[in-house]
């Protein structure tokens, strides 16, 4: 990834002011104060491109896919198979056939470990997970545990929250047969070494998934170069709309699956006696999909690439070495996760103020930030906190921002003296 | 809106300074309160004299308004019977929930969370301490012990 603590980020510089102009929702205020919307990591605003690529769609172009000769049934299909293979040039897929459409990276790992590990794995045969996982990259697993009888393995984290990589490659064994780690931590903004983990997973024979959730939105994923079998995310992170997401898979791996669920436009042919399945993607995406959800997830992979990808890690990198600088300047913060490798995401705790509370008075401000455990109370517990509250930044923040939460954070310590 | 009509001066006290907190040894009944949507933990104990709560402690990690009002609950119910412990359950949840209500005299200083209905999302933060309450009365009489130790809001 482009953003790091260690190396300068030079590159082409965002036109900030004329993106805030692409997002009409950021015109909105809140609470009397213009919005400051910090909680991408949550999900991203849709810029107008997105929000009018659906609308045209919908409005002239609307069918189902796969089943008509008419021109509208044609149209839909075209869109839908064109916003797939935009999906497949984003992450450098080999093939449109590794391309399933699924409603977000929840879906696509769960997926994989009922269609993937479910069939395949015994007692004995071990799952490896890392400690700062999403509880979408955890409970899936956990139920594959409980249906074949393999078991969970953690991989530790320091108190930084950085993978301790040693550690993690000593859990690997001839039993692990896969590894399902987060590229991005979206609770601490940790960049996993996820090529490092590919690498020594495959020279065990295991396989990996990667949970790109937190990834795909901050920095240029290439699925070939990372090597990895599986990579999951949600478009609703990305610029898109909810209810899309993709999973990759290779292309051997998902020829070599059941398919998951049953439905139409996942058979070739239906008998009572006997039903043969279709190809891949379709194999996987039983039912009527997404279709204005994959339009919009292509408008908004359209939208970044012409932005840049380097040029919005170069700019949210910035935001995030402020924030921290900034944050670390008010009495009673203390920042929670300080790897070395870091994108677009601030965690932070204030003393004597409870994140719940923090988060109220902020938004009293016109300041939306999450808090809470961000859906990894493995990861709270180990760092011994009930919550924090997490900045999360986007293409759409700027410096200001910063400031306004800055001020906001004043006004909490002034409310709780 | 003002935030000082949420965060009163009566609840940041007992937020900073919660009343009867920690261990009650020996209790006759205990519950676990469990707000899944932001961490917060509560334990309440009961000691009781028939029907009479005689003491009540309670503990646990939360946020100023849910550990707020626990604090006020543990001074408000302190030497009072079921039934009016169930009356004034009622009254406080109109107090939480319902837009008009006016804050009843007999409320005493729980009217001071009169500002939490204007936040829907921290309304549970200040029920949560009750309904662990009500699963601890529950259970002070239930010999068979078939109600839940733990309360969720979820």
């Amino acid at each position: 990834m482009a953003a790091t603590a260690s190396q300068a980020v030079p590159g082409p510089v965002l036109d900030v002011e004329r993106v805030r102009r692409d997002f009409p929702i950021l015109d909105r205020t809140v609470n009397g104060h213009p919005l400051v919307y910090l909680d991408s990591g949550a999900s991203s605003q849709r810029p107008v491109a997105v929000l009018r690529a659906v609308e045209e769609y919908e409005t002239h172009s609307h069918a189902n896919i796969h089943r008509g000769v008419h021109a509208l049934s044609q149209a839909a299909t075209e869109a839908f198979e064109g916003a797939r293979e935009r999906v497949r040039r984003y992450i450098n897929a080999r093939s449109t056939k590794e391309i399933i459409f699924v409603r977000g990276t929840t879906e696509a790992i769960n997926l994989v470990a009922q269609s993937f590990a479910r069939p395949r794995f015994r007692a004995g045969d071990e799952i490896i997970v890392t400690a700062l996982e999403h509880h979408a990259n955890i409970v899936p697993w956990q139920m594959v545990c409980e249906q074949t009888g393999c078991t969970l393995k953690v991989a530790p984290i320091n108190k930084r929250g950085e993978l301790l990589f040693d550690e993690y490659v000593k859990l690997l064994s001839p039993r692990t047969k896969l590894v399902a780690i987060a590229h991005v931590s979206n609770a601490l903004g940790t960049i996993l070494p996820v090529k490092r983990i590919v690498d020594t997973a495959h020279a065990h024979g295991a396989v990996v998934l990667v949970d790109g959730a937190q990834a795909v939105p901050h920095a240029h994923v290439d699925v070939r170069a990372l090597g990895c079998d599986f990579y999951a995310f949600s478009g609703h992170k990305v610029y898109g709309p909810t209810g899309i997401g993709v999973l990759y898979g290779r292309e051997e791996l998902l020829q070599s699956m059941p398919p998951w669920q049953g439905g139409g436009d996942m058979i070739l042919t239906v008998s009572f006696e006997k039903t043969t399945y279709a190809d891949l993607p379709a194999k996987f995406e039983a039912g009527t999909p997404n279709i204005s959800g994959a339009v919009g997830l292509a408008a908004a992979m359209d939208y970044v690439e012409s932005l840049g990808i380097d040029a919005i890690a170069a700019h949210e990198h910035r935001l995030v070495e402020l924030a921290t600088a900034e944050l670390q300047k008010i009495p009673g913060i203390q920042i929670v996760g300080t790897a070395a490798n870091k994108a677009s995401i601030v965690s932070f705790t204030l003393d004597g103020v409870h994140p719940h509370d923090l988060g109220t008075i902020l938004d009293h401000e016109g300041v939306a930030v999450r808090t809470g455990h961000h859906c990894a109370m493995p990861l709270m517990t180990f760092l011994g906190l009930p919550a924090t509250a997490r900045a999360s930044f986007g293409v759409y923040n700027t410096e200001k921002d910063v400031a306004s939460l800055v001020a906001a954070l004043g006004k909490a310590r002034e409310v709780f003296g | 809106m003002d935030l000082k009509d949420l965060y009163r001066d009566v609840i940041l006290d007992h937020n900073k300074k919660p009343r009867n907190f920690g261990k009650l040894e020996p209790a006759d009944s205990s519950a676990d309160g469990h707000n899944p949507l932001c961490g917060d933990r509560l334990t309440v104990f009961l000691r009781m004299s028939g029907e009479r709560v005689e003491d009540i402690r309670f503990e646990g990690k939360g946020c100023a308004i849910s550990t707020a009002s626990a604090s006020l609950m543990t001074e408000a119910i302190k030497g009072k019977d079921k039934a009016d412990i169930g009356t004034l359950f009622g009254k406080i949840h109109s107090l939480l929930t319902q837009q008009t209500a006016v804050a009843d005299p007999s409320l005493g200083k729980l009217a001071a969370l009169s500002g939490v209905r204007e936040y829907p999302a921290r309304v549970k933060c200040a029920s949560l301490c009750w309904h662990t309450l009500n699963a601890a009365l529950e259970r002070s009489t239930d010999a068979r012990n078939e109600t839940p130790a733990t309360v969720s809001t979820e």
